[in-house]
């Protein structure tokens, strides 16, 4: 197998891997924390750190779904259905950072490649953070986190004309609740395909 | 100027009555808080209404903690006017400088000021107001005599006649400072911050969708684009000459301070955050400076400029670690101090920083506190609370202390922004 086809099949399987992790949830959410609400730098890091290790964990095990999965036939239509999921998949982030974690690499490296195999597509990105801070503030975050996700996409590939960023800073949360868990489902990057008509071209195919 | 002289003179010789009366607890049939600030009781009237005038204005009075609004119970009340002539006797035994009644008239309402150490009328003044049912006005009117009031008995004219604009489920509103008469004044496409001009007849607000920058005239209700396009449109507010708007905006590499003209013409910016996020300006009342939240050194910091994004200072104190997150400045109308909010431990509390010599005071410990926005009167301080469970707009009086709650309901009140003072 070349460098190419590892990467292209990689691909696939994380875009399955979202499929399975769909099935079993309607969206793919990011596993709580156990932390109360980190009363200080260090307790915020912990949390950040512990539900990055299990967005990492939870990918890896999506990913063996997939494999399993895709031994049992994956027809047309499934394979349709994991794209559009793959595109559609939000990413998280740890609080008031705009990096992106290794989970969220994994998913835009899932989507970059559809992308560059289906060039009409174009996508908005929005940006959203959680409650706390100011709204002000927030809303600049969000603006940098779509940011950074584009960026990344950008340097996969994508041409850049096709990406268009927005933040909704804490106006929009995922989920309504106040501890760490919900403020982790709300730090988030979420992407809305805008022009995909018809079927959608699988990476390498 | 002749009511002014006169009442400076009715303080000179009632001094020592003041002075006097400091006893806690004194009750003599009535309540009343002791205190160095001057003594009013407030006259019932007579005529339709008067009720409702005379406990508007005693509370305008009261919220305004320059003087003191001793309150008369139900006993008190009949006792002051059993003669059709002032009970001088009773008022100077409360401690009162001063008595006021304002009376419904056909064509508005009339406004008297008794002299307790003299025994005179010390000012009586006539003024138009629409009818009752117009409530909203009719109350501005009144709101007027209570400033007119505090004016000539303190010689600083009081706030009861401002509002204050906030962001409550995705509209927003303005409220008279006394928490009545809330109503909305922008609905759509998610308004967020609004700010007001100086002539508190036009605020400027960004909505998220689509993001933009709007200034809407509150008579006319009009609304005009300032600013619109990609990425996002944050925190705008007025030069203080009413000529532009000045707001944070950024695509895809970081958030600047921009400006634009209120006429539309297209903006430029005036920070240089390479990257970082730069919003929430603040102007001193000069409009020389301008204070902004800069996340320039890793985490948000209050930082000075001048008006054209020039000489770029901290303000803050650097604090170093995860936890650091200074936001939202809000410069006093006199200059002296920038108030802004402040992570101590796990919430934000309300701090000032003085301009002189960079000293630094929480005004706030109760519950989260955030989003300061000062009175014209640079005295109160409108922010947003959690201490009852819900997100609500309190007031504080910086230099007693007294805090007290300005709105109520369901939904999270946030991002206040307090109007001038406001033409009558």
């Amino acid at each position: 197998m070349t460098r190419r086809t590892i990467a292209l099949t990689m691909t696939v399987l994380v875009a399955a891997a979202s499929l399975g992790a769909c099935r079993k949830k309607p969206e793919a959410a990011p596993t709580p924390a156990t932390m109360p609400v980190a009363d200080n730098g260090a307790g915020q890091r912990r949390a950040d750190s512990l539900a990055a290790d299990a967005a990492r964990r939870r990918t890896a095990d999506s990913l063996a779904n997939a494999r399993a999965n895709l031994a049992t036939g994956a027809d047309a239509q499934r394979v349709q259905t994991v794209l559009k999921q793959t595109l559609k998949q939000v990413v998280y982030f740890d609080y008031d950072k705009d990096l992106l974690r290794d989970d969220a690499r994994i998913i835009l490296d899932a989507k970059a490649a559809i992308l560059v195999a289906n060039p009409a597509i174009t996508i908005v990105v929005t940006g959203h953070t959680d409650e706390q801070g100011t709204a002000e503030y927030n809303l600049a975050l969000g603006q940098r986190r779509a940011a950074q996700a584009k960026r990344y996409l950008v340097s996969k590939g994508v041409q850049d004309s096709r990406l268009t960023t927005q933040s909704l800073g804490d106006s929009q949360p995922a989920s309504q609740g106040t501890d760490e868990a919900a403020y982790q489902q709300n730090r988030r990057a979420e992407f809305e395909v805008t022009n995909a008509s018809g079927a959608l071209a699988r990476p390498g195919s | 100027m002749a009511i002014r002289r006169a009442l400076g003179a009715l303080f000179l010789i009632s001094a020592p009555l003041i002075a006097q009366d400091t006893t806690r607890g004194v009750r003599i049939g009535l309540t009343y808080s002791p205190g160095s600030r001057p003594g009013i009781v407030v006259l019932p009237g007579k005529g339709a209404g008067a009720d409702s005038i005379r406990a508007i204005i005693q509370r305008d009075l009261d919220f305004g903690d320059r003087v003191n609004a001793i309150v008369l119970d139900a006993s008190a009340l009949s006792e002051a006017t059993r003669t059709n002539a002032p009970n001088w006797a009773m008022f100077a035994k409360l401690g009162a400088v001063a008595a006021v009644q304002v009376t419904p008239t056909a064509t508005g309402v009339h406004l008297a000021v008794y002299d307790v150490a003299k025994q005179t009328t010390a000012l009586v003044r006539d003024y138009v107001a629409p009818p009752m049912a117009q409530m909203r006005a009719w109350r501005a009117v009144l709101h007027g005599v209570s400033d007119d009031l505090e004016e000539s008995l303190t010689g600083t004219r009081g706030i009861a006649h401002t509002r204050v604009l906030y962001n409550r489920d995705k509209r927003l509103w303005v409220i008279d400072t006394d928490g009545e008469q809330a109503m909305s004044v922008a609905q759509t496409a998610t308004p967020q911050s609004g700010a007001w001009n100086s002539a508190g007849t036009s605020i400027t607000f960004n909505t998220l969708i689509p993001s933009q920058i709007i200034v809407k005239d509150l008579q006319s209700g009009q609304e005009r684009t300032v600013a619109s396009g990609a990425g996002v449109f944050i925190s705008p507010v007025f030069t203080p000459d009413g000529a532009n708007i000045v707001y944070g905006h950024g695509v895809d590499d970081g958030v600047d301070v921009f400006t634009a003209s209120v006429s539309g013409g297209g903006g430029h910016r005036l920070s240089v955050g390479h990257g970082t996020d730069n919003t929430s300006p603040s102007f001193s009342p000069d409009g020389r400076h301008i204070a902004f939240m800069s996340g320039r050194a890793g985490h948000p910091e209050i930082y000075t400029m001048d008006a054209d994004g020039t000489t770029v200072d901290l303000l803050t104190p650097l604090e170093f670690g995860e936890n650091a997150y200074r936001a939202s400045p809000d410069w006093s109308p006199n200059g002296a101090t920038v108030a802004f909010q402040s992570k101590i431990g796990s919430a934000f509390q309300i701090m000032t920083i003085s301009l002189r010599d960079r000293g630094l005071k929480q005004l706030t410990s109760d519950g989260r506190n955030e989003d300061p926005s000062w009175a014209p009167d640079g005295r109160h301080l409108t922010f947003t609370s959690n201490r009852t469970g819900v997100k609500q707009l309190w007031v504080l009086d910086v230099e007693s202390g007294r805090t007290r709650q300005l709105t109520r309901g369901a939904g999270d009140a946030r991002n206040a922004a307090w109007s001038p003072r406001l033409p009558n």
